[in-house]
């Protein structure tokens, strides 16, 4: 590497930089990337020879994609600004994201509170004090009629930020389209649907391992044939890194975790390239701009060798890494809030000159609240400018051939293959989850960067440098506490107008279904939500037939 | 090593998943020589409360970020009271808007501490509370 | 409150301010004992241990079901090992167990190791006796078995109950022999990893070895080996092998109740305890009248320069601990 100018760069330090350096230090005795990994002082050209570079980065839109998944990308079409939003009822949410198509949003995103998300009605006594907190409380299939109220779901695409109980939502997805007299070959969208991360990351899963994958395989095989369109998956490192890990372990434990989705998929009898097309991928934006990058393409490259090595995929689609990207939430802080518009800024451009596919930016409260109007349009007119001002989307990848990139590239990707090994040498993620190997990785890196930041050592601006006095926050999205009395009087409405005995029947019928592993279980959902089962209902009867999944705690 | 040492459950109530902060105050507060019950998320009221007096703990550390705060952390306040547990000190962090905070601090929560406390900030509210009781 | 009439009762609070008292070696913790004394004796004591991440937790948590469903109360201690650091600990093994938080008739106590007078295992041993007092009929402790420590507090029990899982790396080689001696029900958790039968023979291989070096005679047990897998998925009844560790569980309690071993057991550990409580009380004496604790250093360096001798020393210091008692 670099042998061309070993002797000029000895030649250079030793005449240009010692004696700068005996009058001037450097601020710091080493300096590291956000993940705390070391940078010299210079890069210097790598010597790609053609064949390297062919074989290394190639050209956009071929294997192994590392510049890009599109040949064209930006010059041909934006990413997708796709806020994520959804809070208190059905109809405030509606209002929201209306609001936000008029702002010029291109695709929709929705955040559903906790109980939706863990499979318990606004009425459940597990409910209490979440409803409508973190996102839109939805019960039966009316909230999601609601939902999408004058929103034409043949013209939008939309992501559903929801996990565990992710096939019921699809269906009623699937059954609002229908009743819009739109069919469900047109649909296009995604759910998140990735149970692994939730068990070492966000904690929203309801079941354990094995059948939370049976209903994923049953996804990814009713989607192929009847919902080409849709992304059945949105395999997640964003939480990952929220939870603490660094770079590397972002991606690398996502990619695992895609690993064994596919290699489950497929034992399920399902072909890759049936499939792989429509998986799609869901990362952080962190604060180390070039670090950042270097990740989404490390990213790209690594994928598509897994998908044509070990699973022998065949179509190019099948082994694109496509991805959306959320700016990462845990950087960004309570004091000086006004600080966060300029990291999301930072961020967000990493993500476009990482080449993703569609992008969240975060709002400036984000550490105090869910964001009022205001905050969430200057997120977006973020990415207005990013995409329309900054001239970044004229060419493509253009950070390429940046000496430090290119390295930071290829050390990312060596230190992602070696833990990729070790989950295989552990037997998989399912094991590596349940032994704890990757919480633990997660919590030792979430440790060491809270304590550089107690230290002083890694400096947050606002909170451990440059403190001010602090103002009170104005103007904060308070949700309305009456969201659960109004989801309850609705809940008793359904339930009072609805066949009870139809609904009985469909909920008989999932029963029987989950019992058997060969039974794919979206049509018998269907059928439920149609009847206008509740998600509370339909998950209590997977809840007896599955059991509930326990924490592996390491601590 | 003395003997006698402070005993604090951190907890998480409610369906709030993020645990990081959680699990970094456990292991902090261990570091600072304090026996910490971790007891993981998705903990009720009651189960908080029932740990909480079988552990005999000083301290009951509530880890919160979806908002549940004002319903879920009044209620472990009373529910220590019905037990006859009223002298276990309870302590708060996670989202919380400030506005809130005078309203839990009347009802019983001690103290509440936002994005970016520091273990220092909490050792020495555990410290002069722990004096004064 | 009247501790001991509360603790009687089964008031939770009473119980645990009782432990804290333990714990804390408080004066009036011998008295709330000795006072509890008399009530104790009718539970099972079941000591569990294993190397970390062998699922004892699960295990107990599943036993708690099982010994629940026959209306029995049950209480757990689990220990975990204070840092040598900081003194601090973080005790997290209930979690395994929190589905029970709620229940009444279950009490789970989280201990850490500390650096007790007389070791962790004096304490754990009065604890059990408040848990035993209060009613509990199965009392479990939990704890690591990785070093003496550990070896004595389960050696508190009338059985125990030796968790393995496979893949561990050559584990019966590693682990100390006492555990492989004191173990008195293997249970191999998590059968469905790969090498469950290789664990399997080497723990039958161990045990064939032990029989007939103690030369087994016809009242000695022979020791139940297990297959089980509690935690992770829910399995359907009688796949996760609990039930039939159950039954194996009150068949040798039977076993050693009929034929004498638990009393000889229960006799030969409150003699070592009375000996434990003795020294410790003579310690403690001795340091009040000689300041042995403060001394020591002094001593030390006097031998250590030559400047005394081991026996002398000792002797005399006792000589001057005898006058000083007479003088009373």
């Amino acid at each position: 590497m670099a042998e061309k100018f070993e002797k000029q760069k000895e030649e250079w330090e030793r005449s240009t930089v010692e004696p700068l350096l005996g009058r001037h230090p450097e601020r710091r005795s080493e300096f590291v990337t956000g993940s705390d990994k070391p940078v010299d002082r210079l890069y210097l050209p790598d010597g790609y020879s053609e064949a390297e570079y062919l074989e290394k980065l190639g050209f956009p839109g071929q294997y192994p994609y590392t510049r890009g998944v599109q040949p064209t990308m930006y010059r041909g079409r934006l990413w997708t600004m796709r806020q994520y939003a959804g809070f208190g009822t059905a109809e405030e949410s509606n209002k929201r994201y209306r609001y936000l198509l008029e702002q010029g949003q291109t695709g929709l995103s929705v955040a559903f509170d906790l109980p939706t998300q863990i499979g318990y009605d606004s009425d459940d006594p597990q409910a209490e004090g979440e409803v409508g907190k973190v996102g839109v409380a939805i019960d039966t299939l009316q909230d999601v009629e609601i939902l999408f109220d004058s929103i034409p779901l043949d013209k939008i695409s939309t992501s559903m930020t929801i996990n565990a109980p992710a096939a019921i939502l699809l269906a009623m997805y699937i059954a609002v389209a229908e009743k819009q007299g739109v069919g469900k070959e047109k649909l296009r969208g995604t759910i998140q649907n990735d149970i692994l991360k939730e068990y070492v990351a966000r904690g929203t899963y309801i079941f354990p391992p094995e059948p939370s994958m049976r209903l994923i395989t049953d996804v990814f095989a009713y989607c192929s044939r009847e919902v080409p369109l849709w992304n059945t998956i949105s395999i997640s490192g964003y939480h990952i890194r929220e939870a603490g890990s660094d770079a590397a372990q972002e991606i690398a434990f996502t990619l695992a975790n895609g690993i064994e989705y596919v290699r489950a998929a497929v034992a399920a009898g399902l072909d890759v390239d049936d499939f792989a097309g429509r998986l799609s991928f869901f990362f952080n934006a962190h604060n180390d701009l070039l670090e950042e990058v270097a990740k989404f393409r490390a990213a790209r490259r690594i994928w598509a060798r897994i998908m044509k090595e070990r699973f022998q995929a065949a179509k190019p689609k099948s082994m694109m890494l496509r991805f959306h990207t959320q700016t990462g939430g845990s950087t960004l802080t309570a004091q000086q809030p006004d600080n966060n518009i300029v990291r999301v800024a930072i961020q967000a451009l990493s993500a476009v000159l990482g080449g993703t596919q569609s992008l969240h930016t975060n709002s400036r409260e984000e550490a105090l609240a869910l964001p009022a109007e205001e905050s969430v349009r200057l997120s977006l007119r973020t990415q207005q400018i990013l995409a329309f001002e900054s001239g970044v989307t004229s060419t493509v990848d253009p950070l390429a051939g940046s000496f430090y990139l290119e390295a930071l590239t290829d050390r990312i990707e060596l230190e992602v293959w070696q833990y990729i090994d070790r989950i295989e040498a552990l037997g998989g993620m399912i094991p590596s989850i349940l032994k704890g190997y990757v919480q633990k990785q997660i919590q030792e890196s979430a440790f060491r960067t809270q304590k550089d930041i107690e230290k002083g050592e890694r400096i947050v601006v606002g909170l451990n440098k440059f403190q001010t006095e602090e103002r009170k926050p104005q103007n904060l999205l308070r949700v309305n506490p009456a969201v659960r009395n109004l989801q309850v009087e609705k809940l008793s409405r359904v339930r009072a107008s609805r066949n009870a005995s139809r609904v009985e029947k469909t909920l008989k019928q999932l029963r029987e279904g989950a019992k058997q592993r060969d039974v794919n279980l979206l049509p018998l959902i269907l059928e439920a939500v149609k009847e206008y089962a509740t998600l509370g209902e339909i998950c209590r009867i997977l809840r007896e037939q599955f059991g509930e999944h326990r924490e592996t705690i390491v601590l | 090593m003395a003997a006698k040492k402070t005993r604090i459950l951190i907890a998480k109530p409610g369906l709030d998943g993020h645990d990081r902060g959680a699990k970094f105050i456990a292991r902090a507060l261990r570091d600072e020589g304090y026996e910490v019950i971790y007891t993981g998320i998705r903990q009720t009221p009651e189960a908080i409360v029932h740990t909480a007096i079988q552990e005999d703990v000083d301290f009951v550390g509530l880890s919160l970020l979806s908002g549940a705060h004002n319903e879920l952390f009044p209620r472990v306040v009373d529910l220590l009271a019905e037990n006859g547990a009223e002298d276990i000190v309870v302590f708060g962090g996670g989202i919380i808007p400030e506005e809130d905070i005078p309203s839990l601090k009347g009802k019983g929560v001690a103290a509440i501490f936002g994005p970016g406390t520091t273990t220092k900030q909490i050792v020495e509210f555990l410290e002069s509370a722990r004096e004064s009781s | 409150m009247d501790l001991v009439t509360e603790v009687r009762r089964g008031n939770p609070r009473a119980i645990a301010r009782t432990i804290s008292l333990i714990e804390d070696l408080e004066p009036e913790a011998e008295g709330l004992v000795d006072d509890l004394y008399p009530y104790t004796g009718r539970a099972r004591i079941l000591g569990i241990t294993g190397s970390p991440g062998a699922g004892k937790s699960s295990l107990v948590d599943r036993l708690i079901t099982l010994e629940r469903r026959r209306g029995r109360k049950v209480a757990v201690i689990a220990v975990d090992p204070s840092s040598p650091f900081s003194g601090g600990a973080i005790l997290g093994d209930r979690l395994r167990m929190q589905t029970h938080a709620t229940d009444a008739g279950v009490f789970i106590r989280s201990m850490a190791s500390r650096g007790y007078l007389g070791g962790t295992a004096a304490a754990t041993g009065d604890v059990i006796r408040v848990l035993d007092a209060a009613g509990y009929q199965s009392i479990f402790i939990e704890t690591i078995g990785v070093g003496q420590t550990e070896i004595k507090i389960v050696e508190l029990s009338d059985i125990v109950l030796l968790v393995l899982m496979p893949g561990a790396g050559d584990e019966i080689q590693a682990m100390k022999a006492g555990i492989m001696e004191i173990g008195d029900i293997f249970i191999i958790n998590k059968k469905d990893l790969p090498g469950a039968d290789k664990l399997l023979a080497e723990v039958q291989y161990v045990l064939g070895f032990k029989s007939s070096n103690a030369g087994a005679g016809p009242d000695d047990v022979s020791n139940p080996v297990l297959m089980t897998c509690a935690g992770g998925a829910a399995r359907a009844v009688g796949e996760d092998g609990i039930e039939q560790l159950e039954v194996a569980i009150d068949n040798y309690a039977e076993t050693i109740e009929s034929s004498g071993k638990l009393a000889e057991k229960r006799h030969f550990r409150l003699e070592r305890e009375l000996l434990g409580i003795l020294n410790r009380k003579v310690h403690q004496l001795m340091d009040v009248h000689i300041e042995v604790s403060k001394q020591l250093p002094e001593w030390t360096d006097r031998l250590y320069r030559r400047d005394a001798r081991p026996y002398a020393l000792v002797n005399a210091q006792i000589s001057n601990f005898m006058k000083e008692r007479a003088g009373d």
